[in-house]
């Protein structure tokens, strides 16, 4: 059947008077995005273009949004299949400060299996892990300054566990217990820490997207040098909240990072639903005139090189910075989703970026830093110390525990105040 | 008669209005292939293909956006929102776009569209999966909002919305799911297959908008609640040993004014009761329209039970629900007064 706008240049071509027939109508038809694979069949990332680590340029921090359009549709990488450090964005990071990351994201994988199984004991309601995406928030978490604030999303614990947050007290949040610093109203892994640049989380996505470009432009009206940070999934650039973000940060060239972890999936929908017909995630900056670059996520070296650029950037004022991690959700979405339902079980094992953790200790080893053995007993060691974190949680109570937050503070901190009607409600309920 | 779970009533309401009208289309996040975070789409996609039962992107905005073009146009769009915690994204496409288009376009367009949300708490979901937010839809005029109790409900009045001309939101009790809720969290669950209520009928059948239903016939108090507290007041009756009549109003608009007016008349009393909390809630417009109503024939003061005003807390879950012994004390407060 032929296009119609093929007939019309047809028509306009032709010589001969002809009386001009209007083109046969075509029937639409609804385009649905569907994944490449689905449970049963066998996982392929073919469609995944990886470029090989060390290739892509590392432009200096003041260069224009046009000039590095490529850079939103490539992938920056350090690590090589043989663990080495290659390429211009090697080289930031010292041995000690290597190791050092790989103690945190090896912390945090330690501390998601011990929490996950919490949960399935009934210590807590609820539980989600990081499995796969350690070096993101590990890593980033590096290249900020203390004061800077992240507006994280609940697969970000790095940042606390690398910013030196205690373990005792993100297990107390889990636990809703009486050492709870957020009193037992919020959802377990919804922590806040100020202190810690770890703002409040919200649980309904995306919302604090913009509200760290605001933070970011407060910084700027008072002539601070602290800068903000925005974290967003895949699946939840499709809201709102995002593009207001771009468009805020981009207008008012605010000292924020914006960065996007894409783990493949929304709990069951794959990242082609939010991502349409965009090459990529990173390639919707490009619009709004924003420096946008993709980092491999699995690639701790990386994505701290990328951090450092992007949080140049913003503390030289020279605006925000769109950043991919592209990476893989190897776990379930949360403990209550199951992933059998809607992709295949071995897809994470033919992930082509690897493990976040084998590729840190195998580039530690070939620079003769680290060993198997030394690896091992750091395993044995971290797992003591989140054992004992946990164990000192549990003494101050569980979910399902007489040790819990009271009645009676749930009334608090509704407004600095408590008003007369919820005064008169806490006395109604007794407490 | 076959038993079915709440969800299983659910889905299989919006099964049979897709075999009968190709206008009727699914959709929403996870809705596709996986069927829904708590499956109540399994199956459609794989039954009815993409074009009918699709994934959205994560924009509640946008999935209640696209179905009023799509209602506009002629379709019978039956969205999800996940919980009804993220719906406000999507307010004002319901609040300024669904709920006025007819009346703006004098009938030129008209918005036949159901969005259905899991609502209501009690699953230790914390503060973004526990809202009860039926009073910021009932202040809209131009929009119907219905809560089932129970299974049977759950497919008549789902079908009723489907094909009502107008705007619907259809908010679900997730607490209600599997089961029906005395109000007792530390007891076993009873599943639907042991209920008279989930007992649905094949096919298609309808339950009008606007009627409540009467659980429980009684003279010393009239209990007004829909949704998971029909049940708890049910049980906080039985344990008070007060003979309570209990209106389900299934539908709060329209409502069923006249079942209610009937039963306060004959009791004199009447209590209120809903798990969202207080100030401004739809108890207040119950309040309102039976003093009104029934002024000369009331015997006590109206009493409401409900949320306290704070968000919904995570460990704190069974303080803040008004369960069965707060009822309790105000139907014996009702009644002592
Ligand atoms: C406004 C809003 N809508 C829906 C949800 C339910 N929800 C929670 S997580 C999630 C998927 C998010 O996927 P993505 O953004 O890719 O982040 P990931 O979980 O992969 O880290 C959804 C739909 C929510 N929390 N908030
Ligand atoms: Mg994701």
């Amino acid at each position: 059947m032929p296009m119609p706008d093929q007939n019309l240049t047809d028509n306009t071509m032709s010589s001969r008077r002809e009386p001009v027939r209007s083109p046969e109508p075509v029937p639409l038809k609804l385009h649905v995005p569907e994944p490449a694979v689905r449970p049963g069949g066998k996982p392929d990332f073919s469609n995944i273009r990886i470029p090989r680590a060390g290739q892509v340029d590392r432009p200096n921090v003041d260069v224009d949004a046009e000039a590095i359009r490529d850079l939103a549709f490539s992938v920056i990488r350090v690590l090589n299949r043989d663990g080495e450090a290659v390429g211009p964005w090697a080289g930031a990071l010292s041995e000690s400060e290597l190791l050092e990351g790989l103690r945190h994201m090896m912390t945090l994988r330690a501390f998601d299996a011990r929490m996950q199984m919490a949960q399935r004991q009934g210590k807590t309601s609820f539980y989600m892990q990081h499995m796969g995406e350690e070096a993101v928030s590990c890593a980033f978490r590096k290249a900020l300054l203390p004061g800077d604030m992240n507006f994280p999303t609940y697969r970000q614990a790095g940042l606390l566990i690398a910013g030196g947050y205690s373990l005792v007290e993100m297990a107390c949040q889990i636990y809703s217990n009486t050492h709870d610093p957020l009193k037992g109203r919020q959802l377990p892994v919804m922590y806040s820490s100020r202190e810690h640049g770890f703002f409040s989380i919200s649980g309904n996505l995306a919302t604090q997207y913009i509200q760290a470009v605001g933070w970011a432009m407060a910084s700027a009206i008072k002539n601070d040098t602290k800068i903000a940070v925005a974290w967003i999934g895949d699946g939840a650039t499709a809201e709102s909240d995002f593009h207001a973000a771009l468009v805020f940060a981009s207008t008012y060239r605010a000292p924020v990072v914006l960065n996007i972890v894409n783990n493949q999936w929304a709990i069951s929908t794959f990242q082609g639903i939010a991502r349409g017909g965009s090459g990529t995630f990173a390639a919707r900056g490009l619009g709004f005139g924003i420096p946008s670059l993709r980092v491999d996520g699995n690639d701790y070296l990386a994505v701290h090189a990328v951090a450092k650029w992007a949080c140049e950037r913003a503390r030289r004022n020279l605006g925000p910075t769109l950043i991919e991690h592209v990476t893989y959700r190897v776990g379930a979405h949360s403990t209550s989703d199951d992933p059998a339902g809607y992709r295949p079980k071995t897809e994470s094992d033919a992930w082509p970026l690897g493990d976040p953790v084998i590729r840190l200790k195998n580039h530690l080893i070939v620079r003769g830093a680290w060993s198997e053995e030394r690896h091992k007993q750091t395993e044995a060691e971290i797992l003591d110390t989140v054992i004992s974190a946990q164990k000192e949680a549990e003494s101050y109570g569980t979910l399902h525990s007489e040790q819990r937050p009271t009645a009676r503070d749930m009334f608090e901190g509704v407004f600095a105040e408590m008003p007369p009607h919820l005064r008169r409600q806490r006395q109604e309920a007794g407490v | 008669m076959p038993r079915r779970t709440m969800i299983e009533a659910i889905r299989d309401a919006m099964d049979v209005m897709m075999s009968r009208d190709d206008d009727v289309v699914v959709f929403g996040e996870d809705v596709g292939y996986f069927g829904g975070v708590f499956r109540a789409t399994q199956g459609l996609q794989a039954k009815y293909g993409t074009s009918r039962c699709f994934d959205t992107p994560i924009s509640e905005l946008g999935i209640v956006g696209i179905a009023v073009g799509m209602a506009a146009y002629g379709l019978k769009p039956c969205v999800e929102i996940q919980f009804a915690d993220y719906m406000y994204p999507a307010y004002d496409q319901i609040v300024s776009e669904a709920a006025r288009l007819r009346y703006r376009s004098n009938g030129q367009f008209t918005c036949p569209l159901v969005v259905r949300m899991p609502t209501g708490g009690g699953i230790f979901g914390g503060q973004t999966h526990s809202q009860s937010p039926e009073a910021l839809f009932t202040h809209v005029c131009g929009i119907k909002t219905v809560v089932p109790s129970n299974p049977r409900d759950a497919k008549g009045l789902l079908i009723s919305a489907i094909e009502d001309p107008d705007p619907v939101i259809f908010l679900e009790p997730k607490r209600l799911y599997n089961g029906p809720f005395d109000g007792h969290h530390d007891r076993p669950v009873t599943p639907w297959s042991k209920h008279d209520l989930g007992e649905v009928e094949d096919g298609h059948f309808a339950i009008p908008l606007g009627s409540a239903a009467i659980r429980r016939q009684g003279q010393a108090v009239t209990i007004l609640a829909y949704g998971t507290m029909v049940h708890v007041a049910q049980t906080a009756a039985a344990e008070a040993d007060i003979d309570a009549e209990i209106i389900d109003l299934r539908t709060l608009l329209p409502l069923d004014l006249d079942t209610i007016e009937t039963s306060v008349k004959k009791t004199g009393r009447c209590v209120i009761v809903h798990e969202a909390t207080l100030t401004s809630g739809f108890g207040a417009e119950l309040c309102a329209l039976v003093q009104t109503r029934c002024f000369y024939h009331l015997e006590a003061p109206i009493v409401r039970v409900a949320g306290w005003d704070t968000p919904y807390p995570h460990a704190q879950e069974w303080d803040y629900f008004p369960g069965p012994a707060r009822i309790g004390r105000a139907l014996i407060e009702t009644l002592e007064a």
